[in-house]
């Protein structure tokens, strides 16, 4: 691999752009695809480059059978996201679990006692309302969005932007009774109807109740969501 | 796929920055259950430090052996490992699967 497909591919990751890299295994030519186009060693038919897009937009990585031996394209994709409503005890655990997991994780909380850099290291805080910071940060399907606060006037606002708009994951802190009462409110906004999208009682039931365990049930949750597409 | 891989590339990257020489191996095919998807990446550099994976484990230590020689002469190689190959016993996949694996040194 040259090194200046090394640094756009790492150029891309920074811009949240995917990006991917075209060989043909036989002699180890290559070219670049970025977008709709690849540029390089390698030449691509209509077909090939059609396909080569298919792959990059579904972040796929795949072996293409072609008259000259396979071309294998290797996609990267940019992470999916995490948004974390409440920089509360059980975000403290969840955020890096995410994170190690290949989530680009960020936490929204207007308190400022709770969403601090000491308590979140590394992380993006948001200390601003759910509702002006969710537009900020920007709903698509590769964002999972968890409100943890318990807290109405902070949860409510996220789950209403997040009900309207096409994420793969919606998780909510909170009993049964807890959350039958929230979509008493949701039924207010006229959002009833979307919420059984809500996972709630959030996350996988692990029967854990430790911060660290309940964590661990949410990111699964999130994660089986990610791929049951 | 929560992308690991990129971790590799930017260890790639230090490794370049400091003058290694750095190969790069990548699961191209895989048939039956083998642990690493198509994509998954394991670097190499010529002090044998290694950081990814292509199998989870069972077939890194040959990977590493032949990255040093595509360190050395610059010509990619395609390796196939899996439990019909003839070193299954001692390289083989565990898990019964297949794997393709292309090397190529990062120039």
């Amino acid at each position: 691999m040259k090194r200046d497909y090394l640094q756009q591919i790492l150029a891309a990751q920074v811009q949240k752009r995917p990006i991917a890299v075209a060989t043909r295994l036989a002699d180890g030519a290559q070219s670049i695809c970025d977008g709709a186009t690849c540029a390089g060693e390698v030449e691509l038919s209509a077909d090939q480059l059609a396909e080569a897009h298919k792959l990059l937009v579904a972040g796929r990585s795949a072996a293409l059978a072609t008259s000259k031996g396979e071309i294998f394209l290797r996609s990267y994709t940019p992470p999916a996201k995490m948004v974390v409503i409440g920089a509360v005890h059980i975000a403290q655990y969840l955020v890096p679990m995410a994170a190690l997991a290949g989530f680009e994780v960020i936490v929204i909380d207007p308190r400022q006692a709770f969403a601090t850099a000491a308590r979140f290291p590394g992380v993006t805080l948001i200390t601003e309302w759910p509702g002006p910071a969710l537009k900020k940060v920007g709903l698509d399907d590769r964002t999972a969005v968890v409100t943890l606060t318990h807290d109405p006037k902070l949860d409510d606002p996220a789950l209403v932007a997040a009900l309207q708009s096409p994420v793969f994951y919606i998780g909510a802190l909170g009993s049964t009774r807890t959350h039958a009462k929230r979509i008493e409110r949701l039924r207010e906004h006229g959002l009833a109807e979307l919420a059984p999208r809500i996972h709630a009682p959030v996350g996988l039931d692990l029967g854990g109740r430790a911060a660290a365990e309940i964590a661990v049930s949410v990111l699964a949750q999130v994660i089986q969501e990610r791929y049951r597409r | 796929m929560a992308e690991a891989a990129l971790d590799v590339l930017a260890q790639v990257r230090q490794w370049q920055e400091a003058g290694k020489g750095v190969a790069l191996a990548t699961v191209v095919n895989t048939w039956g259950s083998s642990p690493c998807a198509a994509g998954s990446h394991l670097a190499v550099n010529a002090d044998s430090a290694f950081v990814g994976s292509v199998s989870g484990g069972c077939i890194e230590g040959a990977v590493v052996t032949e990255a040093l020689e595509v360190i050395a002469d610059g010509k990619p190689r395609q390796l196939e490992y899996g439990v019909t190959d003839e070193m299954a016993w001692s390289i083989g996949l565990a898990c019964g699967g297949k794997v393709q694996i292309y090397v190529e040194r990062v120039e």
